[in-house]
């Protein structure tokens, strides 16, 4: 089996409390994983280790030729790390002194070294396929929840990278616009992007993930093809929150 | 009492006029390089930058924490005497020197609180798309603290532009020491004052104005 980013007991700690207990993880080229379970479970701190925004306290994160110990990661490490792995906020998190072009710009330009025209081109593109080219020289400010959400996603788009990471990208939104934020994911899903999305959209976990990954307590408590885990739990626990949510 | 000299106060005009010049270039050097120090001390104490972080906040603490008259009389009568290279050091750049440490001290704290202002899901966002610390710094936090800021600073620039008034305490013939020439020949203290106080306040009127389009300005293009 071959794993595009391999994870091996990741560990964080928030003072004397164990957030993450020892995470394995493997991830195939392409798989799209969905991760449930109760809120304060760690998934939202296991998404932010992936990206180094916050500071694993022990483990191995293997992604390509990368090869990081957690707990002696350098800082060369985390920026390599963060260069190909991309993050969707809950809460959007655009850059609010730029406007929605220029944030989808702004990691090819000032990341990756692209020059002006070639970046401002690529957002272009993207801004078509998030249905906002009519859009781009608007500030955060004056965007929609779902037009935020829309360019925090074309703005991790743009990086390329070989895992995006989605905290609850529409947990955050107002009704109206929950349903063009996930079509948009759905439509990155079908293009085959290796994803971990951390969701409360049971409906749509099922549709787009290959795996639905159940957490509990800062550990994974059991995982599977999403008819499995939505149709035959094995864990007691799993059935307690789906009956729960569901 | 007596009425006031108007016709002298009006030939007066032009002689204090010509000084301006100096004053605004003591106060725009000053307030440029009292930037660009309070953006470098905010920056080190933001980032907590080990022993340099505590040389800044004992610096600022000591800036704060004295008169101004009494740092250009330090810079300029008493740093000779400890340098003796320093003796060619004359009154303009000595009230400069010191304007910019004094206002810089002053000016840190407040770029620092405009920083710590800024949202942490900013920094945090620009991290996540591999932006080093200086470039999340100078990219996406300080153009936001800027304009918390903005106000703030201008207030103190006005106020800079008073304080080069006390550069004439240094031998400096700039507004206040022309006019304070002036009145020592025609014993006529309250016209010679009035006439230069007159001139700061316009200037300072002018500003307000120039500071007032500025923030409108800086308004319109982004909110946080
Ligand atoms: N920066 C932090 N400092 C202290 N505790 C934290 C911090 N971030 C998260 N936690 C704690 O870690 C636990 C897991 O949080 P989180 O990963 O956000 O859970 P989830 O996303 O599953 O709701 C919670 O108990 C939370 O209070
Ligand atoms: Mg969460």
């Amino acid at each position: 089996m071959s794993c595009e980013i391999r994870v091996d007991g990741l560990v964080k700690r928030f003072g004397d409390q164990t957030v993450l207990d020892g995470i394995d993880l493997c991830l195939q080229p392409g798989e799209r994983v969905a991760i449930i379970g109760p809120s304060g479970t760690g998934k939202s701190t296991l998404l932010r280790c992936l990206n180094y925004l916050d500071r694993p306290d022990a483990g191995h994160i293997r992604l390509g030729d990368l090869d990081i110990d957690a707990a002696k990661a350098s800082s060369a490490d985390v920026l390599a790390l963060r260069r190909r792995t991309s993050f969707v906020f809950q809460n959007y998190a655009l850059f609010a002194n730029k406007t929605a072009r220029e944030n989808i710009m702004e990691g090819l330009t000032v990341v990756r070294g692209w020059p002006k025209a070639k970046a401002g081109a690529r957002a272009d593109e993207i801004l078509a396929q998030i249905g906002l080219s009519d859009r781009g020289d608007s500030y955060p400010v004056n965007l929609s929840g779902g037009q935020q959400q829309r360019v925090g996603i074309g703005r991790a788009m743009a990086l390329h990278a070989d895992l995006m990471l989605f905290d609850e990208p529409t947990s955050a939104l107002d009704p109206e616009w929950v349903g063009e934020v996930l079509d948009l994911i759905r439509q990155i899903a079908d293009g085959r992007q290796t994803m971990l999305i951390v969701t409360h959209e049971m409906q749509f976990a099922r549709e787009i993930a290959d795996r639905i990954i159940f957490m509990e307590g800062g550990r994974i408590v059991e995982q599977g093809p999403p008819e499995q885990i939505f149709g035959a739990a094995q864990d007691e626990r799993t059935r307690a929150f789906l009956r729960r949510v569901g | 009492m007596r009425p006031l000299d108007i016709a002298y106060m009006g030939n007066m005009l032009p002689v204090i006029a010509s000084y301006i010049p100096l004053t605004l270039f003591m106060a725009v050097v000053g307030m440029v390089l009292a930037l660009v120090l309070a953006a470098v001390f905010a920056v080190v104490r933001v980032l907590r930058v080990p022993i340099i972080d505590r040389v800044v906040a004992v610096f600022i603490s000591f800036f704060r924490g004295t008169p101004l008259l009494v740092q250009l009389f330090l810079f300029y009568y008493g740093l000779p005497q400890l340098f003796p290279s320093l003796t060619s050091l004359d009154g303009v750049t000595a009230a400069i020197i010191g304007l910019t440490l004094h206002f810089a001290a002053y000016m840190a704290e407040s770029i620092r609180g405009a920083i710590l202002g800024v949202d942490r899901s900013q920094w945090e966002a620009a991290s996540s798309i591999g932006m080093t610390q200086g470039q999340v710094l100078r990219r996406i936090i300080l153009p936001q603290a800027a304009r918390v800021a903005a106000p703030t600073l201008m207030n103190y620039f006005i106020d800079m532009i008073k304080s080069t008034s006390l550069a004439f305490t240094l031998g400096v013939t700039e507004m206040m020491g022309a006019a304070q020439k002036e009145a020592a020949g025609s014993f006529l203290y309250l016209e010679a004052f009035l006439v230069v106080a007159l001139f700061y306040w316009a200037i300072v009127e002018i500003l307000s104005v120039g500071q007032r389009w500025i923030e409108r300005h800086l308004g319109r293009a982004v909110a946080r």
